[in-house]
């Protein structure tokens, strides 16, 4: 089956790791991610000004892509992403007054209600996989992995557009018991990292992140997943320099939810381009004879 | 620090700007506080939300302006899924947010940012950074 696909930016630079490893995962799985053309950056974060309609440009032409291009659906991996087209989609979907305004603006480009639905990968394996079959498909399960899926902010809040309700972790749950790790319950899981404030305040995004790091290390958590770029930096990235300012005892390898299913999934590590994780993240895989 | 409170304080304007930027009612907030407790960056801010929220109902523009709370803000979005009032306390921060930065005051200066950052940065970051940060 094909379904269309929304990279985002960073997932074809800093995060490719993320996204080669989802198509070679779901190649595996005979789903093809159909790339859609002429996408653009969504914006990143979601405009929360009530006069800011020029920022829901970016995210609504994306959509407009999808529909064009026969689309009734799309798929998003990096968090940031997911949650600000589902948010420019609802709007689009029920705000009459801006939806006409945008409509209008964009001229040149064909009217959008917001008819495409937007899912998350983790929604739509449960849906379209399922975890059962998923469970099948693993040939090098990652038994006793002591993994916490981390789902940070935008993936849950708001509530809107959460791919679950708040304080529920059940769909990265399953999916990582499905490729046979064994997932703690992680209290930190919604805790921000601190986000885009690594741009100004350096600070403070050490402390949030290394507060998180704090949680899982006494919550007896090996390693975290995650499914947003900018939380795999703070989080993952920072951890040599969270370890040299002595905020953190101990290192975390943190993941990409597709890299640790393509592991599962028996595709060669070399897809998953670990090198581009902090290296603990392989070290780990490789104490465990996972990769 | 003791703030002073009279008629010619109040500045009624901001409160307006202030609503209609964030779409949100301020007067519905009764101060339960529930918003810094559930705020992971309230250690580092000179004023809780809660406080932030205080002074923007008494329309105290210059108090808020000297505070950094919505610079330090990262709009992950917990106080507004909490708010036992419903209202949507990041949309507030961020019509804060907007209103200092729209007199063309940046909270970080973009060329004053290493090049190794640059490099080391997700786009995402950057991108949402200089969204949230500067003018």
């Amino acid at each position: 089956m094909k379904i269309k696909y929304y990279p985002g930016c960073t997932l074809k630079s800093k995060a490719k790791n993320f996204e080669d490893a989802a198509i070679a995962s779901l190649k595996e799985l005979d789903i093809e991610l159909e790339e859609i053309d002429r996408w653009n950056c969504c914006g990143v974060v979601y405009s929360l000004a009530d006069d800011d309609l020029i920022h829901m440009v970016a995210p609504v032409r994306n959509l407009i892509r999808v529909k064009e291009q026969g689309g009734d659906k799309v798929v998003i991996l990096c968090s940031m992403c997911y949650n600000t087209l589902s948010r420019a989609n609802l709007l689009m979907k029920e705000d009459e007054e801006k939806r006409n305004t945008i409509n209008s603006f964009m001229d040149e480009e064909i009217d959008y209600s917001g008819e495409v639905k937007v899912l998350h990968l983790l929604t739509f394996l449960k849906e379209e996989v399922g975890w059962d079959n998923l469970r099948e498909k693993v040939s090098n399960p990652l038994k006793g992995l002591k993994v916490a899926p981390y789902y940070g902010c935008t993936l849950q809040r708001p509530r809107e557009v959460g791919i679950e309700p708040l304080g529920s972790f059940e769909l990265m749950t399953e999916f990582l018991e499905a490729l046979g790790a064994d997932v703690v319950k992680f209290s930190a899981a919604d805790l921000c990292c601190g986000s885009y404030q690594v741009v100004g305040n350096e600070g403070v995004v050490l402390d949030a992140s290394a507060k998180i790091l704090n949680i899982a290390d006494s919550e007896k958590v090996e390693a975290l997943a995650t499914s947003c770029p900018l939380c795999e930096f703070n989080l993952g990235k920072r951890q040599g320099l969270l370890m040299e300012e002595k905020k953190i005892k101990k290192e975390i390898p943190t993941f990409y939810f597709t890299q640790l299913l393509a592991v599962a999934l028996g595709i060669d590590p070399e897809v998953c381009r670990f090198d581009l994780n902090a290296s603990a993240s392989l070290e780990l895989l490789k104490t465990r004879n996972y990769s | 620090m003791p703030v002073k409170i009279t008629p010619k304080t109040v500045n009624t304007d901001f409160i307006k700007k202030l609503e209609e930027l964030s779409g949100q009612n301020i007067h519905l907030c009764m101060q339960c506080g529930t918003c810094s407790a559930s705020c992971p960056m309230s250690e580092n801010m000179e004023f809780t939300p809660r406080k932030v929220m205080h002074l923007a109902q008494f329309g105290l523009e210059e108090g808020l302006e000297d505070v950094n709370t919505c610079k330090v803000c990262a709009s992950c979005h917990s106080c507004t899924v909490r708010c036992p009032r419903g209202i949507d306390i990041a949309r507030v921060m961020e019509a804060l947010r907007q209103m200092i930065l729209r007199k063309n005051i940046n909270f970080v200066e973009p060329s004053k940012i290493p090049a190794e950052t640059i490099k080391e940065l997700p786009p995402i970051a950057l991108i949402a950074g200089f969204r949230k940060l500067t003018s």
